[in-house]
């Protein structure tokens, strides 16, 4: 069998009318870091929704680990291993940043309705949680609450929630937008060393400068449909790929 | 000393009954606007099984499960219906309740049911016996709140879709909310009927309903302590103004409505609100304290 850890197969998504996603084809080996790119309104972020379960797919099939996830519950996806970080943020704002993070570290303890009842314990958790939050760079922060946060820092907080469910993919929706550029270049080394140290990543992101710097393969889609995969460098050479992000310089 | 044994016992059921609701809409973030109707299931349960000569506390537990059955269907539909919608739902439940009580003859119909026999033991024991059953749930729930159940239940009253994105099985903690704060209600309602010994289905409306949802969100919704204590003084109001009596609906209508001039966004947004009020409160003390020493 193939060592495939995500497979998409021809999945086409249907807003009413509009067609945010294309029979798309797409797949991801363990180890894996791919940037997955494209233009505003190319349907990145509703693929990674359909790979979650928060969007369902009128075609096409995909598989983590060989195992079908259409139809499954979100909470059932995520115990099969995935996590992503929103692009836009979804802090439980009636908990403070620590807490966020604890909350997801606790999955295994919540799992289970009637084990979740008889269990107190968080400390493990919670120096899990102090360790993520403190790896993305919001150390100082951990007892503020979300709202009193700005964007940047909300963002970090995403991406180590995600963490925190230990993923066998992690999915991130534009990390790094709304990040000033120390945050996003640390953020954006931060992701190269969970990569090497085995964590796969697809990473959804707008600043191109970066993802050439991050990742070297590199997916491109738009208006919903595949555009080109591959090696870094060779992709961004391709035609397609240059009309659709250089479209309004076509006629010059 | 029989009066103010009637007031505490009146007190104690109503403390049951709030912590009840306060399970599923303080705990959970589940609105219920008919939990008059789990009560009432209980009630008549308890007492139609003691005037067919059953022990008291047998009963107890056929009450529960009566309305706790009941429960885990109004649990099932706000799988369904979220916020506004479900307190449309179980505000119809509530009124269902009454509607179908009225047309059953073996049930007392209009008239409802006297003489229910004594539960079996003097006043004081009962009263001993509820304030008793209140302390439980009060220390269950105090529990439940410390344990990382009451963590999935905060962040679900915040928001479930993100609950869900961590893993959560959101459906069983709602169902598990719906099934205990409503089989609570049920003993509640079994007790309701052997201290007045007697039911009607007026006794179960949408009166009753409204004045145990102000008793919770006056409390500070969540709040054990608070709930048990506006329950406490809420319920005796009526027994000893007679204007609170005569005009209830009114009465609970105005602090529910005093409640919500502060939170246009509705009952979620109440919940949301008493929430962070308390939190930041807690917070700043915290701060204060942190500095202090
Ligand atoms: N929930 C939704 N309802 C209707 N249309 C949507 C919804 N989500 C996305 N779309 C549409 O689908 C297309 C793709 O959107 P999106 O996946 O957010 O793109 P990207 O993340 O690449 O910017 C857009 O045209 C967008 O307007
Ligand atoms: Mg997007």
């Amino acid at each position: 069998m193939s060592k495939k850890l995500l497979e998409i197969e021809n999945i086409t998504v249907r807003f009413g009318g509009v067609i945010a996603v294309n029979k798309v084809n797409f797949s991801l080996e363990k180890g894996e870091l791919v940037g997955f790119i494209g233009p505003n309104g190319a349907g990145k972020t509703t693929l990674m929704k359909t790979i979650t379960g928060m969007v369902e797919p009128q075609e096409g099939k995909i598989l983590l680990n060989g195992e079908l996830l259409n139809g499954k519950p979100i909470h059932e996806r995520i115990n099969l291993g995935l996590s992503l970080a929103q692009q836009i943020v979804s802090p439980l704002n009636s908990f403070n940043c620590i807490d966020n993070v604890v909350l997801a570290c606790g999955k295994n303890k919540t799992k289970n309705l009637f084990k979740s009842l008889f269990i107190n314990e968080t400390a493990e958790e919670e120096k899990k949680a102090k360790e993520l939050l403190e790896i993305v760079g919001l150390g100082e922060v951990l007892n503020e609450y979300p709202e009193t946060l700005p964007l940047g820092y909300l963002k970090r907080l995403e991406v180590a929630r995600a963490l925190a469910l230990d993923p066998l993919l992690l999915l991130l929706d534009e990390p790094l937008a709304g990040l000033n550029q120390k945050e996003a270049s640390s953020l954006g080394d931060l992701i190269v060393k969970l990569n090497e140290k085995g964590q796969t990543i697809l990473l959804i992101e707008h600043n191109l400068k970066e993802v050439i710097r991050i990742c070297k393969k590199i997916y491109v889609q738009d208006n919903g449909r595949s555009l080109a995969y591959g090696d870094a460098l060779d992709v961004m050479k391709n035609e397609d790929v240059k009309r659709a992000y250089l479209g309004t310089n076509k006629n010059a | 000393m029989d009066y103010e044994i009637t007031l505490l016992t009146t007190m104690s059921i109503s403390i049951l009954f709030a912590l009840a609701l306060n399970f599923v809409t303080g705990l959970c973030g589940q609105i219920s606007l008919g939990h008059a109707a789990f009560l009432g299931t209980g009630a008549y349960t308890s007492a139609m099984m003691t005037k067919a000569s059953y022990p008291f506390l047998l009963t107890l537990p056929f009450a529960a499960l009566t309305s706790g059955i009941l429960g885990f269907f109004i649990g099932l539909c706000s799988l369904r219906v979220r916020h506004d919608f479900l307190a449309i739902t179980t505000m119809g439940v509530g009124f269902l309740f009454v509607g179908v009580v009225r047309q059953q003859d073996f049930l007392g119909g209009e008239v409802g049911i006297s003489g229910i026999p004594s539960p079996g033991f003097s006043r004081f024991w009962f009263l001993v016996f509820c304030l008793f059953l209140a302390s439980l749930f009060a220390f269950f729930s105090l529990r439940i709140k410390k344990s990382w159940m009451g963590k999935v239940f905060e962040s679900i009253s915040d928001d479930e879709d993100v609950t869900r994105s961590l893993g959560i099985n959101v459906s069983h903690y709602k169902i598990f909310a719906f099934v205990i704060g409503t089989s609570v209600a049920g003993v509640a309602g079994a007790l309701y009927a052997h201290h007045l010994r007697f039911i009607g289905p007026d006794s179960f409306g949408f009166v009753e309903s409204v004045s145990v949802l102000a008793m919770v969100i006056i409390g500070g919704v969540g709040s054990v302590w608070a709930v048990s204590i506006t329950a406490a003084f809420l319920s005796v109001l009526p027994m000893v103004f007679q204007f609170v009596d005569d005009y209830k609906l009114l009465f609970y209508s105005a602090l529910l409505f005093f409640m919500m001039r502060f939170s246009p966004e509705g009952l979620k947004g109440l919940v949301e609100k008493i929430k962070k009020n308390r939190k930041s409160k807690l917070d700043k003390e915290n701060k204060n304290e942190q500095k202090a020493s």
